[in-house]
């Protein structure tokens, strides 16, 4: 103690510190960060199943991935998205893709879920990237203040707070979210699909993705407390319905009123 | 009335007594005779008046019961009512207030779904009420201080309306409040003082509720309830308006009496407005606080947008670029004292649009006045096609609003056409500018259609779709001639032509002469001459000899 407090003056010291410093807060960082990792949960896969999911890949998906899925100028590299992003593209019907344009819209599923684990199992070997979800967070039973919370915060703003979709530039749109599995819910937060952003486990914890599933669930199940809700789209639909019905329906009796018997 | 007054009058029941007794100390009777004898046209669109005036009592009566359970206040507390979604959530007591009476309050949600929809009931009536007004001219003498009036009436009722969609302290009304203060603080050099003066200091501040509801429940329903006395001590003084026809002249009001036929009439008109604004709230969802949860200045919700009346302003804002071309809107101008900010970009979509909307509105009946130097009084109304110019002017101006009002919703319009929200800002822009053009030519070309088809059928009468082959081997249609009542309808109005400049007393004509001049000529130059006494004689002459047998024929085109 006596030596590091005499050589405290040494014209190296403050370097000492600094590096000291940075290797303290890097390898902090690094620690923490791990959360963030992307890990891909391959072991839930068996070897038959990425086969089988490679040549599903190859005949269906290959034009516009590429083969090996490293991508075309019409699609993306599949390294790295993960089993979550397979399973929500592939599980809503979003891909395969109809056709180019500002996004990928939700169309009858193409593959059974059989296949659409295959083809999830085979791009999980591409590259590390977030694992289907675990069940515990899927089942709704989570808190559906906090999760209200949490969608206002960080979803409302292109979904509506009452989940009922919103517009995007040049198309684009983020959906309404009524009928949206809680599985696929999760793995669209985590994966980020079209033009929505990631939220990973660091963003929002598992804990309250399922927050969020249960705070959707609940809205949806309670339907409307105030009577039809007209899209829950706010003042427009309000209006709209106020100028054309409420409206049209007083001057039917404006005119009644003032009609003549004779 | 002396006579009777000599000898005391003996009521033989007691019901008679008691009405006698009062009569006797306010003199009711005499009121009764007075306004029992008022006339009132029939027609539909002389209601909204009424249906506006029914909508204030409403709201007042609703508004009331609401009182009982608000709290205006913005001190922080937990929600712990019954519903789930939001429950232990930190927010204001005027929010948790209202998610009581929602919620709570034994009849609270239908209660603020009646003041809600009453209230976008009130401004829609005022507003398609003021648009008769105009397209119908009855704002002309003597009736123009009313029109003044109404248009106050109609900027209050927004002020009310805003001030009570910011009272629930939500999500929508947070951010409606937001975008208010952000007006506020783009006016130069005192913008940002107001703002701290109105909310007592940094947005949202904890005193901007409670101050909204003091004008909400008291200043603005005072100052609404004194232009709304005022307005019917004006329709009082001036009597009614009348569409042209037969019998009616700027002299007398041709309808039935108040009693009591009218007296009914609107009695049962107002639980008519009633019902249906019941009707409505007891089956359709307005503004569902719960949704949009409590007040962060952080979240933003997807679809927001004010209630319709104060949507055009919104529009505006929204059509309004932040740069035009290369030009940047908001500028940085150092002053002596420091940086000032001027945000164009803001500063003129708020107030620009609003303040040629609401000037011409107010001027109009004397721009029209000045231009037609027409000082007569007017209580028989113009069919709007009978003043084409009139008619075109508020088309234009009617489709500016509407322009404005669509860009409010232009996140709907896109989600809901799957159309880019790029492209309907872009297409809205143009329209801003070239839709009211457009709207003026439009209507006025179909304002002098609609007259020369008028006089044709004045003239010649009503093609029947017989054809009849004469003699001499030429086949000619058959017209049914108008009886006279339906064919005054079709000529008796004015059709004023353009005046050239007068000149002054010494001879000159003036500028300001030569401009009222040219308004003239933009306002009358395009004209459709109603058809003469002499023009209808030789008119009918022609077909008499053919069409003897079609007179009898009704015609129920008009």
């Amino acid at each position: 103690m006596k030596a590091l407090s005499q050589k405290r003056r040494h014209p190296l010291a403050a370097v000492a510190l600094l590096v000291l410093g940075l290797m303290l807060t890097g390898g902090l960082y690094a620690v923490v960060t791990t959360v963030n990792q992307a890990k891909a949960d391959s072991s839930t896969f068996t070897s038959e199943q990425v086969q089988q999911g490679e040549k599903l890949f190859v005949a269906n998906c290959a034009t516009c991935h590429g083969l090996g899925a490293s991508g075309t100028g019409n699609g993306p590299s599949l390294a790295g998205v993960g089993a979550a992003a397979v399973s929500f593209q592939v599980g809503t019907g979003r891909m395969p893709l109809q056709m180019q344009g500002p996004q990928a819209r939700e169309k009858p599923v193409q593959f059974n879920p059989d296949q659409t684990t295959e083809l999830a199992a085979y791009v999980a070997t591409l590259g590390d990237g977030p694992a289907l979800p675990e069940a515990q967070y899927l089942d709704g039973k989570g808190d559906a203040a906090v999760g209200g919370e949490l969608f206002r915060v960080n979803c409302a703003m292109c979904h509506n707070a009452a989940a009922a979709g919103g517009a995007l530039t040049r198309g684009k749109f983020a959906p309404a979210l009524a009928g949206v599995s809680n599985q696929h819910m999760y793995e669209a937060m985590v994966t980020g699909p079209q033009n929505m952003p990631v939220f990973n486990d660091a963003n929002i914890t598992p804990e309250g993705k399922r927050d969020i599933i249960t705070f959707l669930n609940t809205i949806e199940k309670q339907g409307s407390p105030g009577g039809a809700a007209l899209g829950s789209l706010g003042p427009v639909s309000e209006g709209l319905f106020l100028w054309t019905a409420v409206l049209g329906v007083i001057i039917g009796f404006t005119v009644w009123l003032t009609s003549r018997t004779s | 009335m002396s006579t009777t007054a000599q000898t005391p009058f003996e009521p033989k029941t007691s019901t008679g007594r008691i009405t006698n007794f009062v009569d006797e100390r306010v003199g009711g009777s005499g009121m009764l005779r007075e306004f029992g004898r008022k006339v009132f046209p029939d027609h539909w669109s002389f209601m909204f008046g009424e249906v506006a005036l029914y909508s204030f009592v409403i709201l007042l009566l609703s508004g009331t019961f609401l009182t009982l359970f608000f709290d205006p206040s913005m001190a922080e507390t937990h929600y712990n009512g019954s519903y789930v979604p939001l429950k232990g959530l930190e927010m204001s007591v005027a929010y948790d207030s209202t998610l009581n009476i929602s919620f709570d309050v034994r009849g609270g949600l239908i209660m603020r779904q009646v003041h809600h929809w009453a209230a976008l009931l009130f401004v829609a009536a005022v507003s398609v009420h003021m648009l008769r007004v105009f397209f119908t001219g009855a704002f002309r003498k003597p009736r123009e201080l009313n029109w003044v009036v109404g248009g106050v009436l109609l900027i209050l009722s927004m002020a009310e309306g805003f001030t009570g969609y910011s009272l629930p302290d939500d999500l929508l009304s947070g951010n409606g409040l937001r975008i208010i203060d952000g007006v506020i603080m783009a006016i130069p050099v005192v913008g940002t003082y107001i703002s701290f003066f109105l909310f007592g200091g940094e947005f949202p501040g904890t005193a901007i509720i409670s101050r909204l509801y003091m004008f909400h429940i008291m200043l603005i329903p005072a100052m609404i309830l004194l232009m709304i006395a005022i307005h019917l001590f004006m329709v009082v003084v001036h009597k009614h308006t009348q569409y042209p026809g037969p019998g009616r002249n700027d002299r007398n009001v041709v309808g039935y009496p108040l009693g009591p036929v009218y007296a009914a009439k609107a009695g049962g008109f107002f639980f008519i407005v009633f019902g249906v604004i019941a009707l409505v709230s007891a089956f359709f969802t307005i503004n569902p606080i719960w949704n949009y949860g409590p007040y962060d200045p952080s979240p933003i919700s997807a679809g927001t947008q004010p209630d319709w009346y104060i949507g055009w302003v919104d529009g505006a804002l929204r059509l309004m670029p932040g740069w035009l071309f290369n030009i940047p809107l908001e500028w940085h101008i150092p002053f002596p004292w420091g940086v000032n900010t001027l945000t164009l970009n803001v500063l003129l979509p708020a107030l620009v649009p609003a303040g040629i909307v609401f000037t011409l509105l107010f001027a109009y009946p004397w721009i029209e006045r000045w231009v037609t130097r027409d000082d007569r009084e007017h209580h028989v109304l113009d069919r709007p096609r009978n003043a084409p110019t009139r008619t075109a002017i508020g088309v234009a101006g009617f489709i500016f609003y509407c322009v404005m009002w669509a860009a409010a919703s232009s996140d709907l319009i896109a989600t809901h056409f799957e159309v880019s929200l790029n492209d309907v800002t872009y297409w809205l822009r143009a329209l801003f500018f070239i839709g009211p053009i457009l709207g003026f030519i439009i209507s006025k070309r179909v304002s002098l259609a609609l007259q020369r088809k008028d006089r044709e059928i004045a003239l010649h009468g009503r093609e029947t779709g017989r054809i009849v082959r004469l003699p001499h081997g030429e086949y000619q249609e058959m017209h049914a001639q108008l009886d006279d009542y339906k064919r005054y309808k079709l000529v008796g109005y004015e059709s004023p032509l353009a005046e050239e400049g007068i000149p002054n007393e010494n001879g000159i004509v003036t500028k300001t002469e030569k401009r009222r001049a040219a308004l003239s000529r933009f306002f009358f130059e395009d004209r459709v001459a109603p058809a003469t006494q002499a023009e209808l004689t030789a008119g009918h002459e022609h077909h008499e000899a053919i069409e003897a047998g079609e007179e009898a024929k009704p015609v129920s085109r008009y």
